[in-house]
């Protein structure tokens, strides 16, 4: 058939000639686009991290860990907010496009927020001589990831695609109402623990100049990323929908031909 | 007004006339609340001291359990006997029956927690005379009714119901939970109600947000 020659072809050449990547079939291909710009950014981010940016005075090297953390972070809630925003959408659309948007923002958010614990755990053991410490922050982060995993959850159990989608939306909605909720609730919960001397980038006072330009641009690059993995696990649902379309049809014909004889 | 009333104290009155007369649900919930408190005892292996400094949080985690197992039965006897699609099919609106459904589990909860409240001040030895304290616990219960019966009402249709409703409802209501616990040891410890600054306003705007939101998030969870 056509359509399978033009997709060997193109995978053929996608791997021998890179150009492919960025321009399918004659148009320009957004999704490789990003990538390859991610590539980019993400090559010059290491660079600057690491050689770039000063050593802190008081922490040192391990002080670089930041440029990793806060990104992380940050760029999560961006998609948390997505998948506010799509769950309202589809709430009210209806549209299908809407609840991939959701569930794909929704799952590459939990893997960078689960990345930023971890990279804030890394960091806080030789900082504060602690793995974890129940400061405001950390307990808004964490119930955050717990939020958003239970959505994932609930979506994978419910009993159907389109329940998924519903039950889906309800928690996206419900879920980011409850952040704004815990945030101001745990900033008022006095704290049983020490404050740690040396807090995230808001906590302390003035930061370098270098640093500060370090941080936006490893932002920028973190920000391509999640774009990127966001659109590439969206093509993902498309094709797994076309997959079960294609099996549905394969199914009825086959009922077909079994009760034409 | 009356009309969108009347349908909520119908549903509210069945649920409470059903638990009337099998006395199921506020029994265990009794005894699970008083074992709770039992384990905490030996678990904490507690002095005096420590018993007064962790009562709210005692306190707090028997009515939160408590009310996660009232919450599973909220909308299962509903599915397994086809009472969900009948309440459906009649001209109640999907806000009324949220509200009815709500108003029920959280008036189990409240006799439950009635009943708990001076077991629970003679073991843990504190004074439960107190508005402050009957006030926070009415507004943390609110909260929980609401939320519990919403993310009931969807993990009934899925597997797993028992481990999945916990896992969705705790993160959501840990606000309410802070709120609770601080609130109780400030009233614990003699506080009026106006020493009890945020907390109160805290339970009272969660429970005024979620009350607008899981009436819409329910009509729009349980269409077929």
């Amino acid at each position: 058939m056509a359509g399978t020659d033009n997709i060997s072809q193109t995978l053929y050449e996608s791997t021998f000639r890179w150009s492919h990547i960025i321009r399918v079939d004659g148009r320009m291909n957004l999704r490789g686009c990003l990538l390859v710009l991610t590539g980019i950014l993400m090559l010059i981010n290491l660079y600057m991290i690491f050689m770039v940016a000063p050593t802190d005075a008081v922490l040192g090297h391990v002080q670089r860990i930041f440029y990793f953390h806060v990104p992380l972070a940050i760029v999560s809630f961006a998609a948390f907010l997505v998948v506010f925003i799509a769950s309202i959408a589809y709430l009210f659309k209806r549209d299908a496009k809407w609840d991939k948007i959701a569930h794909s923002s929704a799952e590459v958010g939990v893997i960078f927020i689960t990345l930023a614990l971890i990279t804030g755990m890394i960091w806080a053991k030789p900082v504060w001589n602690a793995w974890w410490l129940w400061t405001p922050r950390l307990t808004t982060t964490l119930i955050l990831w717990l939020i958003y995993v239970a959505y994932l959850m609930i979506r994978s159990y419910a009993p159907s695609q389109s329940k998924a989608a519903i039950y889906g939306a309800a928690m996206g909605i419900i879920g980011f109402a409850d952040v704004l909720v815990v945030y101001f609730s745990v900033q008022w919960w006095p704290g049983i623990h020490p404050t740690p001397v040396v807090g995230p980038l808001a906590a302390s006072g003035s930061l370098d100049s270098t640093m500060r330009s370090v941080l936006l641009f490893s932002f920028l690059t973190f920000l391509a990323l999640l774009t990127y993995l966001i659109m590439e696990r969206i093509a993902l649902h498309d094709t797994e929908e076309r997959v079960r379309k294609i099996r549905f049809s394969l199914r009825r014909a086959r009922q077909d031909v079994i009760s034409g004889d | 007004m009356n009309e969108f009333l009347r349908p909520i104290g119908v549903l509210l009155w069945k649920d409470i006339l059903l638990e009337l007369r099998s006395r199921e649900l506020v029994i265990s919930l009794l005894v699970f609340g008083i074992v709770v408190v039992v384990v905490f005892n030996f678990a904490l292996n507690a002095t005096p001291q420590l018993v007064t400094a962790v009562t709210p949080g005692i306190l707090w985690v028997a009515f939160a359990f408590s009310g996660v197992l009232a919450m599973n039965r909220a909308f299962v006897r509903e599915k397994e006997e086809g009472g969900l699609d009948g309440l459906l099919l009649s001209p109640i609106s999907r806000d009324s029956i949220f509200l009815g459904k709500a108003a029920a589990s959280f008036i189990f909860m409240l006799m439950v927690e009635a009943v708990l409240l001076p077991v629970f001040a003679g073991l843990l030895n504190f004074s439960p005379a107190s508005f402050s304290l009957v006030l926070t616990i009415v507004l943390a219960t609110l909260g929980f009714a609401v939320v519990g019966t919403l993310f009931s009402a969807i993990t009934v249709q899925t597997r797993s119901r028992e481990i999945l409703l916990p896992v969705l409802f705790f993160p959501v209501i840990l606000p309410v939970l802070v709120g609770a616990v601080e609130a109780t040891k400030q009233s614990l410890g003699g506080e009026t109600l106006v020493g009890l600054g945020h907390w109160l306003p805290l339970l009272g705007a969660f429970d005024a947000l979620f009350l607008v939101i899981c009436p819409w998030l329910f009509s729009v969870v349980v269409e077929e």
